[in-house]
C-alpha cells in the first residue's frame, strides 16, 4: 500500500467513522427534546423515559463524535499538511465557526444531561434546544467547508498560490447551500427513520408497550418530513454538480460519451477501459433531463476529461446508485408511515413495523455513501481543479501504521458503543412503570 | 522585523489564551483521570467518584479549546500548522489516541453496567489514557518550542525529519512536567470541590506531593532546555523579562504551597492558578515574536490580512456567546460543593 493510498485510507476511514456519530449528534438532540416536551405538556412519564433513555443514547454517541471529531480536525493537517498551507487561511473561517458551535454545543449538553434536578424546567428543555440548534450549526459550517472543495472560490490565483482571498465569498461557494441542507436532511432523516426503525422492530415484539408506539411516533415525526424532502434536495443538489464538477457527475452516471439526450442509467457495472455499462437499465434522456430540466440537453461525458484526471468511475457510479435506492426506498416507506399514522393504525400494521425495522440502517449507510460520491467523485484532485490529493499528502513515511492503528481503534470503539447502546438502553425494555420510581432516580445519578 | 503588537501578534495571543484556558479546564480534566489511577487507601472509591463528579459534565466543552487552537492554527498560521503537523506527526497521532480512549472510556464508564469488573476495565482505560496523553502533549509542545521543528524541515534524512525533533530529552522532560502540572490543578480543585473532610485531606497530600513534582520536572526540563532548546533557555535565563516570569511563577507556586499546607485552600486554588497562568503566558512573552521558533515570526507565517480580520470578528462574536455559556455551566455544577448524591436519589 503506497503512503499515498494509506493516507486516504486513513482519512476515510475516520469520515466514515465520525460522520455516523456526527450525524446522531445533529438529530439526536431533536428527538430528546421533543420527548421532554411532550412529557412537560402531557406529564405522561413515558415521554419523561424516552427523553431520558434517549439523551443517554446521545451521551455516549456524543462523546465517541467530539473525540472522532478532534482527531480528524489534527489529522487534516496530519496527513494533508500541503493542502492546508494552501487553503487554511481561505477555508479555516468555517471550522473557526464550527469550533464555537461545538463549544455551544457541548456546554449544553453537559447542563442537559446532569442537569435534570439542578435547573428549572424551562430553562433545562431550552439546553435541549440549544444543543440542537448548534448541533445543526456546527454540521452546516463543516459542509461548506467541503463544499469549497468542490467548488473554490473567493480568491485568485497568481502562480499557482491564492491570493486576494475573501474567506466570506469562499464561504458563500455555490456548492454550500445544496450541500449543507442534503446533509441536514440526510441527519434527521437517517436518524429519524433509524429509531423508528428500532423501536417499530421492537414493537413486532411487545405491540402493546405504550413506550416504544409514543418512541415510534416521535421519532418518525422527526424522519418523515426529512425523508420526504430529501429526494427533491438530492435532486437540486445533483444539478450543482451537473454544474460545477461534470467529471463527478459523468462518474455518477457512468457517462463515458458526451451526448444530447443523454440516458439516465440504474444499476450496471461500468467498464472505464472499454468505456461502457453492463446491466445498467437506460431511460432514455433521463439524465438530461434531471440534470438541466431538458431531455435534450447536452451531458459532459468522461471523454471531455483527460483519462488520468477521471475519479474511480466503479465506486463513485455504484455509491450513487446505493445512495439513490435507498433515499427512493425510505421515501417510499416515509409515505407509508405517514399514511398509516393519519389513518391512526400505525401500530397493527406489522408489515409496515417490519420493513421500517428492516430500514432501519439505510439512512446511514445512504450517507456513507453519498459521501463516498462527493469524495472519490472529486478525485484525482483534493481541491477540484487545482490541487491534486498526491501532491497535498504529507511526506511522513510508513503511513500504514497510523491507518491501521486508527482502524483498529475505531472498530473496537465501534463494537463497544454498539454493545453498549444494546445493553444499556434497547435492551433495558419498554417498562414505563419503573420509571419515577427510585430504583429510576438513582440510575439517573451519573457517576455514583 | 516589525516589533509593534498587531494583528496577528492578537490572534497568536488568543491562541495562547485557548491553550491556557485548556491548560486550567482540560488539564485538570485530565489531572482528575491520573487521580483516579492512583486512587488508593480506604476512600479509594469515594475519591474516584469525586473525580467522576468533578469532570463529568464539563469535560466535554474543556476540550473544545484543544479544536480551537488546532483551528485558529491553520486558519491564521496555515504555514506553522503544515511545519508542525508534519515534523510532530507521531507524538500528535499518539495524543490523539489518548484523546479517543480517554473520552470514550470515560463516557462508556458512565453508562455501562455498574458492576465492578465492567467499571474498572473502563475506568483503567479512562485513567491510563488521562496519564499518557498529557504527557504526550507535553512532547509535542516541548519539541514545537525547542527550535527542533524548524530545524527538521532542512534535516537530510527521515529520521532528522519525522523523529529527531520529539525523540530527545527535553520534550519529554516538558511531557512530565505537563503531566505534573495538570495533576497537581485537579488535586487543587478537588480540596474545594470534596464533600467532606476526610476526602479533602486525601486531596491535600495529593497536591503538595504534585506541588513538589511540578518543582522538580520544571527544574530538570529548565536545565535541559539548555542544550536541546537553546533558544527558550536565552529567553528564560538570559533575558531581562524572564526574572518577572520566573518570580511570578516562584511567587505564586510558594504561595499555593503555603496555603495548602494552612489548609486555605480558595487561596491555594487562586495561586495554582496564577501558577499556570504565569507559566503560559511567560512562555509566550518569551517565545514571542517568534512562532515557530527560533527564527520564524508570526508576521511571517501569518495569513493574509482578510482572514485574520474576519477571524478575529468571528472571534468576538463567539466570545460574547462562550463566555456567558461557560458561566452558566460552571455555575450550574460548581457553585457548590457537591453533594455526594442528588438529594432526589437518596
Amino acid at each position: 500500500m503506497s503512503d499515498l493510498l494509506a493516507a486516504r485510507a486513513q482519512m476515510a476511514t475516520s469520515l466514515a467513522f465520525h460522520i455516523l456519530f456526527a450525524v446522531v449528534g445533529i438529530a439526536m438532540p431533536v428527538l430528546m427534546v421533543v420527548a421532554e416536551w411532550r412529557w412537560r405538556r402531557t406529564g405522561d412519564a413515558i415521554y419523561l423515559e424516552l427523553a431520558k433513555r434517549w439523551s443517554k443514547g446521545t451521551a455516549i454517541l456524543f462523546a465517541v463524535g467530539a473525540v472522532s471529531g478532534t482527531v480528524l480536525s489534527f489529522e487534516l493537517g496530519l496527513l494533508w499538511p500541503a493542502f492546508m498551507e494552501y487553503a487554511g487561511a481561505i477555508i479555516g473561517m468555517p471550522f473557526s465557526l464550527e469550533g464555537f458551535a461545538f463549544f455551544t454545543e457541548a456546554i449544553f449538553l453537559g447542563i442537559y444531561l446532569y442537569g435534570w434536578t439542578r435547573i428549572s424546567p424551562a430553562a433545562h428543555l431550552a439546553a435541549g434546544v440549544l444543543v440542537a440548534l448548534s448541533g445543526v450549526a456546527s454540521g452546516v459550517f463543516v459542509v461548506i467547508a467541503n463544499a469549497w472543495m468542490n467548488a473554490p472560490v473567493g480568491f485568485e490565483l497568481v502562480n499557482g498560490r491564492p491570493v486576494n482571498i475573501d474567506p466570506l465569498r469562499a464561504m458563500m461557494t455555490p456548492a454550500a447551500l445544496p450541500q449543507t441542507v442534503h446533509m441536514t436532511l440526510a441527519a434527521f432523516s437517517a436518524t429519524g427513520m433509524g429509531v423508528a426503525g428500532i423501536h417499530a422492530w421492537l414493537l413486532r415484539r411487545e405491540p402493546d408497550a405504550p413506550f416504544h408506539q409514543r418512541a415510534l411516533r416521535v421519532a418518525l415525526l422527526v424522519g418523515i418530513p426529512a425523508t420526504l424532502l430529501q429526494p427533491i434536495v438530492g435532486h437540486w443538489s445533483g444539478q450543482h454538480v451537473a454544474e460545477y464538477q461534470p467529471a463527478k457527475l459523468a462518474a455518477m452516471e457512468a457517462h463515458f460519451e458526451t451526448s444530447r439526450m443523454a440516458p439516465l442509467r440504474i444499476g450496471g457495472w461500468p467498464n472505464p477501459d472499454t468505456r461502457s455499462v453492463a446491466a445498467s437499465l437506460d431511460i432514455p434522456g433521463g439524465l438530461s433531463f434531471l440534470a438541466f430540466n431538458d431531455p435534450s440537453a447536452e451531458v459532459t461525458g468522461l471523454d471531455r476529461i483527460p483519462r488520468e484526471d477521471w475519479p474511480n468511475v466503479r465506486v463513485v457510479h455504484v455509491a450513487f446508485q446505493v445512495m439513490v435506492a435507498l433515499g427512493s426506498a425510505m421515501a417510499l416507506v416515509a409515505l407509508w408511515a405517514a399514511w398509516a399514522m393519519r389513518r391512526g393504525s400505525l401500530v397493527e400494521r406489522r408489515r409496515l413495523l417490519t420493513v421500517l425495522g428492516l430500514l432501519a440502517p439505510a439512512g446511514f449507510i445512504a450517507i456513507e455513501a453519498g459521501w463516498v460520491v462527493t469524495e472519490v467523485g472529486r478525485q484525482p484532485w483534493i481541491v477540484q481543479g487545482l490541487v491534486r490529493t498526491a501532491d497535498a499528502v504529507t511526506p511522513v513515511p510508513g503511513l500504514i501504521v497510523p491507518f491501521v492503528t486508527f482502524t483498529l481503534l475505531y472498530v473496537l470503539l465501534g463494537i463497544a458503543v454498539t454493545w453498549l447502546l444494546y445493553r444499556q438502553i434497547i435492551r433495558t425494555g419498554p417498562r414505563g412503570e419503573f420509571y419515577g420510581t427510585r430504583e429510576f432516580r438513582t440510575m439517573q445519578r451519573p457517576a455514583a | 522585523m516589525n516589533n509593534g503588537i498587531d494583528l496577528p501578534d492578537y490572534l497568536a495571543g488568543i491562541m495562547v489564551l485557548a491553550l491556557h484556558a485548556y491548560a486550567l479546564f482540560g488539564g485538570a480534566d485530565f489531572g482528575g483521570g491520573v487521580w483516579d489511577l492512583m486512587a488508593s487507601g480506604p476512600r479509594r472509591n469515594a475519591q474516584r467518584e469525586l473525580v467522576a463528579d468533578a469532570i463529568g459534565p464539563i469535560w466535554e466543552a474543556n476540550h473544545v479549546w484543544l479544536i480551537l487552537v488546532v483551528v485558529m492554527c491553520f486558519t491564521c498560521f496555515p504555514a506553522a500548522f503544515a511545519a508542525y503537523a508534519i515534523a510532530l506527526h507521531i507524538p500528535i497521532s499518539l495524543m490523539l489516541v489518548g484523546v479517543v480512549l480517554r473520552g470514550s472510556a470515560f463516557t462508556f464508564r458512565t453508562y455501562d453496567s455498574r458492576r465492578d469488573d465492567v467499571q474498572r476495565r473502563w475506568g483503567l482505560v479512562f485513567s491510563v489514557a488521562s496519564l499518557v496523553t498529557p504527557i504526550l502533549l507535553g512532547v509535542t509542545l516541548g519539541a514545537a518550542l525547542s527550535g527542533a521543528v524548524a530545524a527538521a524541515q532542512t534535516a537530510p534524512d527521515a529520521w532528522g525529519r519525522f523523529v529527531a525533533p520529539w525523540i530527545g530529552p527535553f520534550p519529554w522532560a516538558i511531557g512530565g512536567f505537563v503531566l505534573a502540572l495538570f495533576a497537581y490543578l485537579a488535586a487543587v480543585y478537588l480540596t474545594i470541590e470534596a464533600p467532606d473532610e476526610a476526602l479533602r485531606e486525601d486531596f491535600r497530600r495529593r497536591a503538595l506531593v504534585a506541588a513538589l513534582a511540578v518543582f522538580a520536572l520544571g527544574g530538570v526540563a529548565l536545565l535541559m532546555a539548555r542544550a536541546d532548546a537553546p533558544f527558550l533557555w536565552h529567553g528564560l535565563v538570559e533575558t531581562q523579562r524572564a526574572i518577572l516570569v520566573h518570580a511570578m511563577a516562584a511567587a505564586s507556586a510558594v504561595v499555593a504551597a503555603w496555603a495548602l499546607w494552612r489548609r486555605y485552600y480558595e487561596v491555594a486554588r487562586l495561586a495554582a492558578v496564577l501558577e499556570v497562568s504565569s507559566i503560559v503566558w511567560g512562555w509566550a512573552w518569551v517565545q514571542w515574536p517568534f512562532f515557530v521558533p527560533p527564527d520564524r515570526t508570526i508576521d511571517d507565517l501569518a495569513s493574509p490580512r482578510a482572514t485574520l480580520r474576519l477571524v478575529a470578528i468571528g472571534l468576538s462574536v463567539g466570545f460574547c456567546v462562550l463566555v456567558p455559556s461557560f458561566w452558566v455551566l460552571f455555575r450550574i455544577f460548581k457553585r457548590n460543593p457537591r453533594p455526594f448524591g442528588d438529594a432526589e436519589g437518596a
